[in-house]
């Protein structure tokens, strides 16, 4: 037997992706100009989880990289399941809700200075509102695991496991091929004691062929269950270094946040060099990787909030009710609507979904026990949120446009300052990076007053 | 000591809960808005003036703004009104909630529980305090200080004694790692909770045993919630649960009722005390 336990439970091997800044797509008051994705962390997860009440809908996304025959996976579900309670969706839909929810970055072009003389600050409205077939169930008795059921749904082999005995399960799956990483025993017989139950995931050969497909689609359980947790622990045994989890919650009260963690916002609304379009992938990732470190690594972060009915700016579209409902929100009418739609207001018809954006950085030292979380009543709006501001380039020539000029440099090293704080990276570097932008910290000449007097400048040129 | 001289514990309850506010705010600890922190402390000293008219006594504001300075800290909202609403809640409490010349509830726990159990605008937010031992330390340090000065040194102690044993014996029977209890514990609400909720000497009983017994009920019952229910807010729900039991508890163990400023009295008798002298009780109601 060649399986081998896939190394985390929820885990990804891709590599770092290159970010695509896409242009021109209008938004309020600005422009968007780029999304920081999740492509952009390596070995990085995503989890869609729908709760309300005791129900939940998670969706998990499997990016496996490695051989087919190699895929296995054993995910704690705190209830029996049956067939009707598992389900295989389509990427399309995580990749849209994680385009949608991405931190974003925009730019402002400054007004010529001689027209404007009371630059209006134009503000976002931010937070302002405020199977295939079935085998017969099957029951097995071994080393006191059951298998109380087991499924071919889409290119997947389910089984279903509970087991009696804490050390039971890791020899049962030992005796079926698989490897387990040091350690899996404890946790497994923890979470046997406390009545978990279990889900191995394997791929179905003659099916996964017959999608047609090169990748594995996320897997969906349903099920109700007081618990509203993700179970980490598995995941951190054999990984080496840091995971990335982007966790997104699809609620109907409001922002969804860890209990037995901080969870923290991350800093947003600042202005930031404009070279950094250019790279805002590399900056997302350092100025993540900083604050990571400023909670001591054990912080899980916010990096979206917001009512599912519409966005300001707009990364992608907010999702369909039809998407919606395949992610488990079973409350918004299926089907109906068109996307391509992109509200910027409340639209009347409120579908009452409140989305939130969890990104975690995670290793078996600073996360040791599952990410509990807890609904709470906050629909305020918060999104990670990136400015920057174009100088004026035309040819002013007033008093105001003299005061704007000189007030550039302190402007630019006002931004290169924020940059160096959120990133960590050298001043120096940044200062150097802005000047082959454009921007430059050297203060204009003072012209004198009276050269504007009886048309001096003009006769200069 | 240099401060003896101040009889009145609540002092220093007001001085470390405002520092520990000021800290949270400076180090982005938790987010309230200052407008929000304005409303709660007028609507605890209106509430306090108003139900201190009503029963014709001299108003004091010093048990208001320690309930405004729990709720602040505990207590979240997207508006001003329902932090207000607690507060007045909590205040209100105390003089339409009486028995045996005592209020039934904590002040700041019921304003907490009726906002969160029956509306949903408010929330509370039990791992925002972030779990840096240092900080727990601080609180518990700062806390102990408080309490030790209200002679109720050992409510906090029995608490998360009881606390700290069953999530240490959970992980201990799970075979989990003792990071596991180590990260429940070094929580800043639970802290609190301790030092400045569950150990009010006016709502908790005045008999050694029967607090004993009082804040041991309000560990059992808050890890049950917590870690079998899975009911994130079980702490402060323990707590309104067990004041509903108080009465039967301080039957069993009766003693002079507590006064603002009464001597120290640290583990006052662990032997029972003369049920006669319960008549000693002090004749301000509501404070």
């Amino acid at each position: 037997m060649s399986r081998s336990l896939k190394k985390s439970l929820f885990a990804a091997a891709s590599a770092i992706a290159a970010i695509t800044v896409t242009g021109g797509a209008v938004a309020f008051c600005g422009f968007y100009v780029g999304k920081a994705d999740t492509k952009l962390f390596n070995k990085a997860s995503k989890v869609a989880i729908m709760r309300d009440g005791n129900r939940t809908v998670i969706t998990m996304a499997n990016d496996f990289q490695g051989e087919l025959t190699e895929f296995a996976t054993v995910i704690p579900v705190p209830v029996v399941l049956e067939e009707e309670q598992i389900h295989v969706t389509e990427n399309a839909i995580l990749d849209h809700l994680d385009a949608y929810t991405a931190p974003r970055l925009v730019e402002y072009f400054d007004e010529d200075p001689c027209v404007m003389y009371d630059r209006m600050e134009m503000r976002m409205p931010q937070a302002a509102m405020s199977l295939g077939a079935v085998d017969k169930l099957r029951k097995k008795d071994s080393l006191g695991v059951t298998v109380e059921a087991e499924y071919t749904v889409g290119e997947y082999d389910i089984q279903i496991l509970s087991a009696d005995q804490s050390d039971g399960l890791a020899d049962w799956l030992k005796q079926n091929g698989y490897k387990l990483p040091d350690g899996a025993e404890k946790i497994l017989g923890s979470y046997i004691k406390q009545g978990t139950k279990f889900f191995v995931a394997k791929v179905n050969l003659e099916e996964q062929a017959a999608t047609g497909l090169k990748y594995l689609r996320p897997l969906q359980i349903a099920f109700e269950s007081p618990k509203f947790m993700l179970p980490i622990r598995l995941g951190t045994l054999n990984a080496d270094g840091k995971q990335e989890l982007f966790a997104f919650m699809l609620t109907r009260t409001g922002r969804v946040e860890t209990t037995n963690y901080r969870t923290v916002k991350l800093p947003t609304g600042m202005d930031i060099p404009v070279y950094v379009k250019n790279d805002f992938g590399s900056f997302y990732k350092s100025m993540f990787e900083q604050q990571v470190e400023k909670e001591n690594e054990r912080a899980v972060f916010l990096e979206y909030a917001w009512d599912m009915n519409w966005c300001d700016p707009c990364a992608a579209d907010p999702l369909s009710q039809s998407e919606l409902r395949e992610l488990g929100v079973y409350w918004v009418g299926g089907g109906g609507d068109k996307p391509g739609i992109m509200p910027r207001r409340p639209m009347p018809q409120a579908r009452d979904v409140f989305v939130t954006r969890l990104h975690i950085s995670y290793d078996a030292e600073n996360f040791p026990e599952d990410l509990m979380f807890k609904e709470t009543n906050d629909r305020s709006n918060y999104q990670g949120r990136y400015v920057l501001r174009h100088a004026y380039k035309g040819d002013a020539q007033c008093e105001a446009a003299d005061q704007y000029r000189a007030n550039l440099p302190k402007r630019f090293e006002s931004e290169a300052q924020t940059l160096a704080n959120l990133t960590g990276w050298d001043i120096d570097a940044i200062r150097e990076d802005m000047n082959q932008a454009g921007q430059n910290f050297e203060e204009p000449k003072k012209g004198s007053w009276w050269k504007r007097l009886w048309g001096n400048d003009a006769k200069e040129g | 000591m240099a401060l003896s001289f101040i009889k009145d514990p609540r002092i220093y309850q007001i001085v470390t809960l405002s520092g520990l506010l000021a800290f949270g705010w400076t180090a982005h600890a938790f987010e309230i808005d200052p407008v929000q922190f304005a409303a709660i402390v007028i609507a605890s000293c209106a509430t306090q003036w108003l139900g201190s008219i009503l029963i014709a006594t001299r108003p004091d504001f010093k048990s208001p703004l320690i309930t405004a300075l729990s709720l602040t800290l505990l207590l979240r909202a997207d508006a001003v009104w329902p932090l207000a609403a607690a507060a007045a809640i909590a205040i209100g409490s105390k003089f339409a909630l009486r028995l045996g010349g005592k209020h039934v509830f904590n002040p700041a726990n019921i304003g907490i529980v009726a906002m969160v159990l029956f509306t949903d605008v408010a929330w509370t937010t039990p791992g925002q305090w972030g779990t840096a031992v240092w900080f727990a330390a601080l609180l518990a340090g700062a806390g102990l200080f408080v309490t030790y000065r209200s002679a109720r040194f050992d409510v906090p102690l029995v608490f998360l004694g009881v606390y700290a044993a069953l999530v240490f014996g959970r992980a201990l029977w799970l075979g989990d790692p003792l990071a596991i209890p180590l990260l429940r514990l070094e929580n800043g609400a639970l802290i609190l909770f301790a030092f400045f909720m569950i150990s009010d000497p006016k709502t908790s009983p005045d008999g050694a045993i029967a607090r004993a017994a009082f804040a041991g009920g309000a560990a059992v019952l808050a890890y049950l919630m917590m870690f079998h229910f899975y009911i994130a807010d079980g702490l402060f729900y323990a707590l309104a649960i067990m004041c509903l039991a108080r009465p039967l508890l301080e039957w069993a163990d009766p003693a002079p009722h507590y006064r603002w400023g009464d001597p120290v009295a640290p583990l006052r008798g662990l032997r029972r005390q003369n049920p006669s002298k319960t008549n000693s009780t002090h004749t301000v109601p509501a404070e």
